[in-house]
């Protein structure tokens, strides 16, 4: 019998469609677990489990219960060296950078007057985004001095200490779309366009999916993204360019629910194949 | 069949549904958490909170 914990918040769609998928392999014995309901006793938890399946709603939860579940000696899908990593927009590009993946420019500053620097040398546009958040929330493209020293001000007086620490990215024209590709493993599994008349294609804001087709260029840059920030089950969000693929940001609760028809691929057993390959893998 | 919390409608629920469940009313559609299962009962669900995606 293998033991599967599925870590949530709330039970969405995706959560749903993977407990499912759990629910018709045989030998599999599957427990829900509500991140609201946990409490750990550090050095003396015990879990029957072989492997957390980490789908919380909440970055600051994922990140700690992982760690605590690590801890206590279980695997965990994913780790939670990628969940610090991807949950944090300056440690993925960090991490980007140092494997050689190509990226938009990107800068960090502190204070409002170097992070004014920062981008006047850069040139406008610029995208100024919060080290931790998703949902394409709080996003400011900042096309001006003028709207550059406004949105500083506001970050620095009316954000929490988070909202001063700045991440610079260049502003990139997609034209109107960009990619979201899953990776499993070591195999880029399907991708999406995203599409929408805003400059935000985040489909949590609105953004259409329509199946992208796999490239060899978008399968192997997706892949060693993924495995740059520690590999596992990720989403990549990739920018076009004259000059080839940029990855923009690497998710690592990927949201699928608008992806399985569109592509056609069942990303839910996929999901659940490689999680109980881990799970009944020596490592 | 429980009552929306938002307009008092009926709500249906499938025999899988789990809790912690998230499900829109049918009538007036807001976002409701499926707080327990025998039987079944519903609140609001949560706000979106900032550390909330993917």
């Amino acid at each position: 019998m293998t033991r599967i914990g599925l870590m949530h918040s709330l039970i969405r769609p995706e959560e749903k469609l993977l407990i499912r998928e759990f629910q018709t392999r045989e030998g599999v014995e599957l427990k829900l677990i509500d991140d609201r309901k946990l409490s750990y006793n550090l050095g003396k938890d015990k879990f029957d489990l072989d492997l957390v399946l980490e789908r919380c709603i909440n970055h600051s939860r994922a990140l700690h219960a992982l760690r605590l579940f690590e801890s206590a000696g279980l695997k965990c899908v994913n780790s939670s060296k990628v969940a610090t990593i991807c949950g944090d927009k300056i440690l993925t590009s960090i991490h980007l950078q140092e494997h050689n993946i190509p990226q938009p420019e990107v800068r960090i500053a502190f204070t409002e007057e170097s992070t004014l620097q920062a981008i006047e040398e850069m040139g406008y546009p610029v995208v100024l985004k919060p080290a931790v958040g998703s949902w394409g929330r709080l996003l400011s493209k900042v096309n001006d001095r003028d709207a550059a020293e406004s949105i500083l001000e506001h970050k620095a007086t009316l954000g929490t200490y988070h909202h001063s620490i700045f991440y610079i990215q260049k502003y990139i024209e997609k034209n109107g779309r960009d990619i979201r590709s899953f990776v499993i493993g070591d195999r880029c599994i399907a991708a999406i366009y995203r599409s929408s008349d805003h400059w935000i294609t985040n489909t949590a804001r609105g953004g259409i999916a329509q199946n992208c087709p796999l490239t060899d260029e978008l399968k192997t840059l997706s892949v060693k993204a993924a495995k740059a920030v520690g590999g596992g089950i990720v989403a990549v969000d990739l920018f076009e360019t004259k000059n080839g693929l940029l990855v923009n940001e690497v998710n690592y609760t990927m949201e699928f629910r608008n992806s399985i028809t569109t592509t056609g691929v069942n990303i839910p057993e996929l999901i659940v194949d490689y999680v109980l390959q881990v799970a009944q893998s020596g490592t | 069949m429980p009552e929306c919390p938002v307009c008092g409608g009926t709500v249906d629920l499938k025999g899988d549904t789990v809790e912690g469940e998230l499900i829109a009313c049918a009538e007036c559609g807001s976002e409701l958490e499926v707080t327990g299962v025998n039987p079944f009962t519903l609140a609001e669900a949560p706000k979106e909170e900032e550390d909330w995606g993917e």
